[in-house]
């Protein structure tokens, strides 16, 4: 089997203004994040032959890919949105990488974007957050979002000795680096005691361990390592990529602390070569604080269960061991939804052309980016470098 | 405002009517034996379609829970618990833990399984503590 190793990079990278932009539709800030992308990549539409997208829940389309090549007025020759967001982001550039070595598309802008705060209507909202679940065994309990992850904080609190001043550490270390990130929904540092003295949502989640409910849109362009050299921006390298894919409903979970983000972290690692230790940065996805601290449990950069121990001790803020969430995440950058990861790609794309201003990770030379959606369900990994190998 | 209605489906439908009279009702494997919830139309172990309904003890174990302080809708009075239960024949599901102050609960604790009203036609199953096995153990 061959691998993807180094043979697709990324040429061109760009978010649109995120947080609260009432000005711009959810198809809009997608068609923005592809002009700012082109522009940042120095090509024009025409060199465009792939385009993926997610869907938008405040302008669901059924063939949204194809709705926004119409609106720029392209004729791609692949071209597919995915459904959901989360996990499926990276799942999405694994796809794209894999067409462009088998020859399907030569250049491919993967974009996402959604008007979460501005454009969804209250029952759009409503439907939004009762849809997930099962809808015979988990809905008619009135599970809210923020409830299927107490669950997994909870049980790991009672299998490890977990405390809610560790998941407070997330949400702070998060806000640190916000901080330094002038595009950031919020950028007001915050401690320890902000988090555990905000609204308690469900048990024991905080109103500061949730993530924003943001507009924003990001779009990355990729293509091949040797068409790479051609274009004017340094390549980042996509040196490793995996998949884990486990229960969908949490009820159907094999284990509530540990996930299939071990399987994923695996397959990347396996590809790239490389190891937990070789990271400079990784960004997590942080729906809620305690995902952090399981994806750090299972993609090696703690053993099980110490994943405490690692926020507090270690360090992911950004002077910490392990800077986690450069840009701020989805707890203090944005998270306009299914597109919520895409803002962790441009910024590791940033990352490793060493553009990241005042919060770039000195001499950064691989970083780990870790995806999941459903509740801990779907799992990507993705490891970039500079370099080609 | 109604609370969320359980989605019908052959299977489901006779899950309900279980629950109508009182039972928790699974699904066992007549070839391997083992148990099964949700129900499908086949045993997720061994692809046997020979799956029988059996009423389950209604005895578990808190495997994890939660407190809801904002309710998914005004059908739902918070704080109410979400949690999940282990059953004694292996399968978890979801669940209410009811009657008790959200503060005596903790994962490990045993339950018992009780039914509440959903809508005029369905109840769903609900837990309480099971104060009995707990103070024995
Ligand atoms: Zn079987």
């Amino acid at each position: 089997m061959s691998s993807l190793r180094g043979k697709v990079a990324i040429v061109g990278a760009a978010d649109t203004r995120v947080g609260v932009v009432p000005d711009r539709t959810a198809t809009e800030l997608c068609v923005e994040s592809i002009l700012l992308a082109l522009a940042d990549a120095g090509i024009g539409k025409d060199e465009v032959d792939g385009l993926v997208t997610c869907n938008s829940m405040a302008q669901p389309m059924l063939y949204h890919a194809e709705a926004i090549a119409e609106y720029l007025a392209i004729t791609p020759r692949y071209c597919f949105a995915a459904g959901a967001g989360g996990g499926t982001t990276f799942s999405v550039l694994h796809h794209a990488a894999s067409a462009i070595v088998t020859g399907m598309a030569e250049v491919v802008v993967i974009a996402m974007a959604d008007s979460l705060r501005s454009g969804l209507s209250r029952d759009q909202a409503m439907l939004m957050q009762s849809s997930t679940g099962h809808p015979q065994y988990e809905q008619p309990y009135g599970p809210t979002v923020p409830a299927y992850y107490a669950l997994i904080a909870q049980a790991h609190m009672a299998r490890y000795g977990t405390r809610p001043e560790h998941f407070a550490e997330i949400a702070v270390a998060c806000r640190a680096h916000a901080a330094r990130n002038p595009a950031a929904q919020m950028r007001e540092p915050i401690t320890v005691d902000d988090v555990l003295n905000s609204r308690m949502i469900a048990d024991p989640l905080h109103l500061l361990d949730c993530s924003l409910v943001s507009d924003g849109g990001a779009a990355i362009i990729l293509t091949s390592a040797e068409r790479a050299r051609d274009f004017r921006q340094p390549p980042v390298y996509v040196l490793g990529v995996g998949e884990g894919h486990g229960h969908e409903h949490i009820s159907q979970a094999q284990d509530l602390t540990a996930s299939a983000a071990r399987e994923s972290g695996q397959r990347a690692y396996a590809m790239a070569g490389l190891r937990p230790v070789d990271m400079d940065f990784a960004q997590l996805y942080d729906c809620f604080t305690p995902t952090v601290l399981v994806e750090l449990e299972d993609l090696g950069f703690c053993a099980k269960g110490e994943g405490g121990a690692f926020v507090c001790e270690a360090g992911i803020g950004p002077a910490g061991q392990l800077p986690v969430n450069t840009h701020g995440g989805l707890l203090s950058h944005c998270h306009p939804g299914n597109p919520g990861s895409m803002f962790a790609l441009t910024e590791s794309v940033w990352q490793l052309r060493h553009t990241a201003g005042e919060r770039q990770i000195g001499n950064a030379r691989y970083g780990l980016l870790h995806a999941q959606g459903g509740i801990m369900s779907s799992h990507s990994t993705l490891i970039l470098g500079r370099e080609e190998g | 405002m109604e609370r969320i209605q359980p989605s019908s489906g052959a299977l489901a439908d006779a899950y309900i009517a279980g629950c109508r009279v009182g039972e928790l009702r699974l699904q066992c494997c007549s070839r391997c034996g083992l148990h099964q919830f949700y129900p499908r139309i086949m045993c997720a172990h061994c692809f046997s379609e020979e799956l029988e309904w059996v009423a389950a003890t209604g005895r578990g174990e808190i495997i994890s829970f939660t407190v809801v302080r904002r309710p998914i809708s005004r059908a739902y009075d918070a704080p109410y618990v979400v949690a999940l239960i282990k059953l004694q024949e292996g399968p978890t599901l979801m669940s209410h833990i009811v009657d008790c102050a959200p503060e005596t609960i903790a994962v490990g604790l045993p339950v018992q399984v009780a039914f509440a009203s959903w809508s005029e036609s369905v109840a769903l199953p609900v837990f309480t503590l099971d104060r009995q096995r707990g103070s024995s153990s």
